[in-house]
């Protein structure tokens, strides 16, 4: 415990770290998610085939082999992302956010299909019978309500993410599990180290909860 | 159709090659110390001790490393481990009247060796075991049966040939360890990953500019990838390899240490050494002189 404590700053550092790959893999797996849900509810054969393929196996394979797959698969072909250092980033960071959005969207697309699938289908038509595109109806009209629709299945989605980043410690990554490795090998008493960093997730874990009810709300008296 | 058949034909030659390649290999590796198994061992010992249980049980169980070549190494398709610390196990078990073939090998990684030896699901811990106060706390060690430090293995065309290149540059070692730890304090970058071996497939990638561990281990990737990979940098930490026990048989520990001196003396040590990590190249050191046992 004082081990931890008279190492505050190394304890902060990887949460942050633990929240970099969050925020990240979030907002790119937000992004990449509505892609697919659109994709997936639109029009185009090809395209609707397409996510559905892409959703159906990513979803379906574990973080872990994903993971294995970006930080030690690619690599192998020569596939390593060195340009992202140019920008200050680290490919290994870089990695573990592709490996974490590449597995998140799929859930944020399932989560966001679910919310179109809850807009009423006269919704889209008469977005159609004003004569606006498909993305148009979907931007305009489908989406603001799908994702109102969508929050409380999203805390989840989101929560999971969270709590997936600690994959990333056998990856390379020094975030908040391996950090807790590093203690419990230099200490011999495990069990308040353990508790000390389950009580930065549970914080963290708080936080997007009482965020997403905040937006519920906020979103429920607009409707 | 002709084609076909001449493809199989070729598939199959490369197959029969590969099978007598893979035969090939598991003969040199037999290639351990013979050790002389003790007759009747049980009346050696005093009775209630650990040591009689074991020798008139007739069985052991050893933990050790399945994935450090040299040190202790079992792949998917073997029936034993191999390396330094499995021959060591060896002649242990053989002063307990226990010959090879009876031995149960587990594999213990870094994190799990103080609770299986507490648990008593191993007897004994082979399994490059640094001695520390802290481990010494929670579980027996003894020895140093084995004496090494923290390296670096860069690929061979690498810039790195002293600790100072380090510095910002991005360095893989096991999530959690010792030495991972040490070079964070030199200014790399640490990159930590479950296995040993996903570590080298980094360094050979080019993903990290190198990769830290205790020499030993080095050495026999090295070994392992000769044109590939080298260990630069003199040993930069002592890390003195133990023998784990539970203290729940604190007179475990003299055994040990009389049967690892005795191995010493009459250079079954050496034998071992030489046929698991001396097979990379390096001259077999001195056997290190070994720790007082604490007071049972």
């Amino acid at each position: 415990m004082e081990l931890v404590l008279s190492n505050f700053d190394l304890y902060l550092s990887a949460f942050r770290l633990t929240i970099g790959l969050f925020l990240v893999s979030a907002v790119g797996s937000l992004l990449l998610g509505t892609l697919l849900a659109a994709m997936r509810v639109g029009p185009i054969a090809f395209m609707s085939k397409a996510a559905t393929v892409y959703i159906t196996v990513v979803r379906n394979t574990p973080l872990l082999i994903i993971f294995v797959f970006v930080i030690i698969g690619l690599p192998k072909l020569g596939i390593l992302f060195r340009s992202v250092e140019e920008l200050g980033i680290s490919s290994f960071f870089f990695r573990a956010c592709l490996a974490l959005t590449l597995y998140t969207s799929t859930f944020v697309a399932e989560a966001i299909r679910s919310g179109i699938n809850a807009v009423p289908l006269g919704q889209a038509e008469a977005a159609r019978a004003i004569g606006l595109t498909f993305g148009g109806t979907m931007t305009q009209v489908v989406l603001p309500q799908a994702f109102r629709a969508t929050v409380p299945p999203l805390a989840s989605v989101f929560i999971a993410l969270l709590k997936n980043t600690s994959v990333a410690y056998a990856f390379g990554i020094l975030e908040a599990t391996a950090r807790m490795k590093y203690f419990t090998n230099i200490s011999g008493n495990d069990l308040p180290i353990f508790l000390i960093f389950a009580a930065g997730y549970v914080v963290l874990v708080e936080i997007i909860s009482f965020g997403a009810n905040r937006l519920e709300r906020r979103w429920r008296v607009a409707r | 159709m002709r084609l076909t058949r001449t493809k199989a034909a070729v598939a199959g030659l490369g197959l029969a090659l590969s099978l007598v390649a893979c035969g090939d290999a598991g003969d040199d590796e037999s290639a351990g110390v013979d050790v002389e198994v003790q007759e009747d061992a049980g009346s050696e010992f005093d009775d209630g001790t650990r040591m009689k249980e074991l020798a008139d049980s007739g069985e052991v169980i050893i933990g050790v490393k399945f994935d450090q070549p040299g040190i202790g190494f079992k792949g998917a398709t073997d029936d034993m481990p191999v390396g330094f610390d499995p021959e060591l196990g060896k002649v242990l078990a053989a002063s307990l009247g226990i010959a090879p073939e009876d031995i149960t090998w587990t594999e213990t990684i870094s994190d799990n060796r103080e609770p299986f030896l507490q648990s008593g699901e191993v007897d004994l811990v082979l399994a490059s075991y640094s001695i520390t106060d802290e481990r010494r706390a929670v579980v027996g060690q003894a020895g140093p049966y084995y004496v090494t430090g923290q390296q670096l293995l860069v690929a061979s065309d690498s810039d790195i040939d002293s600790l100072d290149d380090v510095k910002g540059t991005e360095v893989c070692s096991v999530t959690g360890s010792t030495s991972l730890e040490n070079i964070e304090a030199e200014g790399a970058t640490p990159r930590g990953f479950d296995t040993y071996s996903e570590c080298v497939d980094q360094v050979l990638s080019g993903a990290v500019d190198a990769m830290t561990t205790d020499g030993a281990i080095l050495l026999g990737y090295a070994a392992e990838h000769p044109d590939e990979l080298k260990v630069v940098v003199e040993p930069f930490s002592e890390e003195r390899y133990g023998v784990g026990y539970s203290l729940d048989h604190p007179e475990m520990c003299q055994w040990i240490v009389d049967t690892l001196t005795a191995a010493q003396e009459d250079g079954t040590w050496e034998e071992a050494f030489a046929a698991t990590l001396g097979a990379s190249g390096v001259e077999t050191p001195e056997p290190p002189a070994m720790d007082e046992c604490p007071a049972a």
